[in-house]
């Protein structure tokens, strides 16, 4: 595994019962890079996803992400909550999870769970009201704070999350996920349900987190103008197996990937393209 | 004038439907009463079966179910939709939390004062201690329910734990009450935890039924574990509370006798009064404390939603066993309360009734509110001796109390949630968007 490669998935394989939903699939995300998963629906990208993330154990192969000092974590060995805790990995949902009845800062702060933890000493030095407690939870607003305004939500910070609009929850979900401070991010969907402004806004915020704070992106969608415009890498992924890799520009002249969305065989694809061009 | 149109449309109201829904609830009562009241049997005289048939009380029963659901589907339609908005208009909405921002402190203090102004009324002082109790209990039991949304039945399990141990370590040992009451907090907290391990996987009903089985659990073992407990005997003359190793009787070193003053048994119930209402407060405030801290958060995450704690990496494990703990914890401390004021105690106080009566004041007092599960306590401790002059129908009154209750509030008494941080200004939410757990 290189060094600029934060995230490597190694002939990864998920069976459900008799079910395939991924397999033998290899890919790998570089380090400060947007990587993007797509395909047509039901090819196993949230399920590759989960596997990343420990909502599921993999039924074969390796996943191993490797942190900037060079330690490397095999991910497939994790609880799901140990992979956000230990491995830095972040996720979004496709159906947006927020905590509907707290408010946005709550929910930001409760993404600051681990480190404030500490802080408090388990506990006891927060119940006692130690200053060392003190200035932490201070800090972590002061972040919370922070990604409050990057998502435009500053000034509905102390509204509940549920009463918030679509478009503000899901920028509201990833300025959580950020708040957990990751090296890895995984964003399923960041795009759906947005109308063509949010898109726009929400790619200018995940390129200035990878700009500005290097973190890695790994992202699904199905919005090819966020993906085309953004990403540095994508992977494509249709019944469980990739079938294409590479910038923006070589995965949309493939003719493999035209045919999987366009549910036809490669070589109708390509004569498409050819009497279309 | 529009809702009438609405609703008729909806319904689909007319002779017909009325009357096949009264038919159909005179069907069903039929059917109920046709065994329950038609036929009474009864052991003759030499042991043998005799019946005898009571067709006409059946008969006007169902007559009167026939006419009682024509009245109720008339009343429903005059009435129109029942919605929550209907129901409490916003302005008494707006005026109670008004009044709940002054409710609390006025509360408090009228506590403070009970014994001075109710010095005579012995009466009142026992049911004050027995409502406070009730009070700390239903604040312990919030802990887990209320914040961290596991729905526990067995919460009397833990009230047994801290009374037995008390009791127990007092007995035979001998040791003073401020020694035992942080051993038997500890005790059921460690209790918590053991209950905690096995049903962390489970939610919702399946966790409700295996709590509701640990407590008859550990009824059962107090029963039947006479060399320890001593059985369905109970244990008798547990020690009474010092005033920190003075005692409180009219003996010569009595606490009485050293500052000079005439004894009275009040002293004591005054003493238990107070001691009560600062553990409750004691409950209240690391309860209040702990909503702010990490750890408080982590557990109305929970309550909201699961999967979303374990992706930002919180150990869902720890969370749900802390709050188990914290609760169980509180429930042990009024349980050797409990021990040490009634001076003997056995398995029939700890009955599931007891935890049904205090999962009934959080969810009527409005998960997770403090102040509720106070007023709730109140009203259902309280209310239940106010209506003591009505005998047998007190249940009756009391239960139509709760159903009239829920109509009014679905989410209890009080529903909304206090955030527990902000930047401007803490806005109350709205009960509807703050979820109950599942388990």
């Amino acid at each position: 595994m290189s060094r600029d490669q934060i995230l490597e998935v190694d002939r990864l394989t998920m069976r459900f019962g008799g079910i395939v939903a991924v397999q033998d699939l290899s890919f790998a995300a570089e380090r400060n890079k947007i990587t993007a998963l797509i395909g047509p629906n039901g090819a196993g990208k949230t399920t590759v996803f989960n596997c990343i993330t420990g909502f599921y154990k993999p039924s074969g192969g390796a996943i191993r992400l490797s942190h900037d000092d060079g330690k490397v974590i095999a991910l497939e060995r994790l609880n799901d909550f140990r992979i956000a805790k230990q491995a830095k990995v972040a996720r979004t949902f496709q159906n947006i999870r927020l905590f509907p009845g707290m408010t946005a800062l709550e929910n930001l702060m409760v993404a600051q769970h681990n480190a404030l933890m500490r802080a408090s000493g388990f506990t006891l030095l927060g119940l006692i009201g130690a200053p060392v407690y003190r200035g932490a939870e201070k800090r972590a607003i002061d972040l919370a704070t922070d990604w409050l305004k990057r998502v435009n939500l500053l000034d509905r910070a102390d509204d509940a999350a549920g009463n918030f609009a679509y478009g503000d929850q899901r920028r509201l979900e990833i300025a959580r996920a950020m708040c957990t401070e990751p090296a890895l991010l995984c964003l399923d969907e960041p795009a759906a349900g947005l109308n063509a402004r949010e898109s726009a806004a929400l790619s200018e915020l995940l390129l200035s987190i990878r700009n500005e704070l290097g973190t890695s992106i790994l992202l699904i969608e199905h919005d090819m103008s966020v993906v085309m415009e953004i990403s540095d890498h994508i992977v494509v992924m249709d019944h469980g197996v990739k079938i294409s890799e590479g910038s923006p520009r070589e995965v949309r002249d493939d003719p493999k990937v035209i045919a999987a969305y366009l549910g036809t065989d490669e070589e109708e694809a390509v004569a498409v393209m050819e009497s279309g061009s | 004038m529009k809702t009438p149109s609405i609703n008729t449309a909806k319904t689909a109201s007319g002779i017909p439907a009325l009357l096949k829904t009264a038919c159909v609830n005179a069907l069903i009562a039929l059917v109920l009463f046709s065994l329950m009241v038609g036929v009474r049997t009864e052991a003759g005289s030499d042991g043998q079966l005799t019946y005898w048939t009571r067709f006409g009380d059946v008969a006007s029963l169902v007559a009167a179910v026939f006419g009682g659901s024509i009245v109720l589907e008339l009343l429903k339609q005059w009435i129109g939709p029942t919605g929550a908005e209907k129901l409490v208009p916003p302005a008494v909405q707006s005026g109670m939390s008004f009044l709940g921002r002054y409710l609390a402190p006025a509360l408090l203090i009228f506590t403070l004062l009970v014994p001075v102004i109710f010095y005579d009324q012995r009466y009142i002082l026992d049911l004050a201690i027995l409502v406070l109790t009730y009070v700390m209990l239903g604040w312990g039991l919030n802990v887990v329910v209320g914040l961290a949304g596991l729905l526990d039945l067995g919460y009397v399990a833990f009230y047994a734990v801290g009374a037995y141990s008390y009791a127990l370590l007092a007995t035979n040992f001998g040791w003073s009450f401020w020694i035992c009451l942080p051993l038997a907090g500890v005790l059921a907290a460690f209790w918590g935890v053991l209950l905690g391990f096995p049903v962390l996987r489970l939610r919702g009903d399946y966790l409700a039924i295996v709590t509701l089985a640990f407590g008859e659990i550990i009824r059962l073992v107090i029963i039947n574990w006479q060399d320890l407990t001593g059985g369905p005997n109970g244990v008798s003359s547990i020690p009474r509370p010092s005033f920190f190793g003075i005692p409180l009787d009219n003996s010569d070193n009595g606490l009485a006798a050293r500052l000079g003053i005439e004894y009275s048994p009040t002293h004591r119930i005054v003493f238990l009064f107070y001691l009560i209402l600062a553990l409750a407060l004691l409950t209240n405030w690391v309860t209040i404390r702990l909503r702010r801290l990490p750890i408080g958060r982590a557990w109305e995450a929970l309550r909201e939603d699961e999967v979303a704690c374990r992706a930002l990496g919180i150990n869902t494990t720890t969370t749900k066993l802390t709050a188990f703990a914290t609760g169980a914890m509180f429930g042990g401390f009024a349980g050797a309360f409990f021990a040490t004021r009634q001076g003997f105690i056995s398995p029939e106080s700890f009955t599931f009734q007891e935890s049904a009566l205090v999962l009934a004041i959080v969810v009527l007092g409005g998960m997770g509110s403090q102040l509720g599960v106070a007023l709730s306590a109140l009203a259902m401790i309280g209310g239940f001796e106010l209506f003591r002059s009505l005998e047998s129908y007190r249940m009756l009154v009391f239960g139509m109390a709760m159903v009239l209750i829920m109509i009014w509030r679905p989410r209890g008494l009080i529903g909304h949630r206090a955030p527990t941080v902000y930047l401007t200004k803490a806005h109350a939410i709205s009960s509807d968007l703050v979820k109950e757990g599942h388990g």
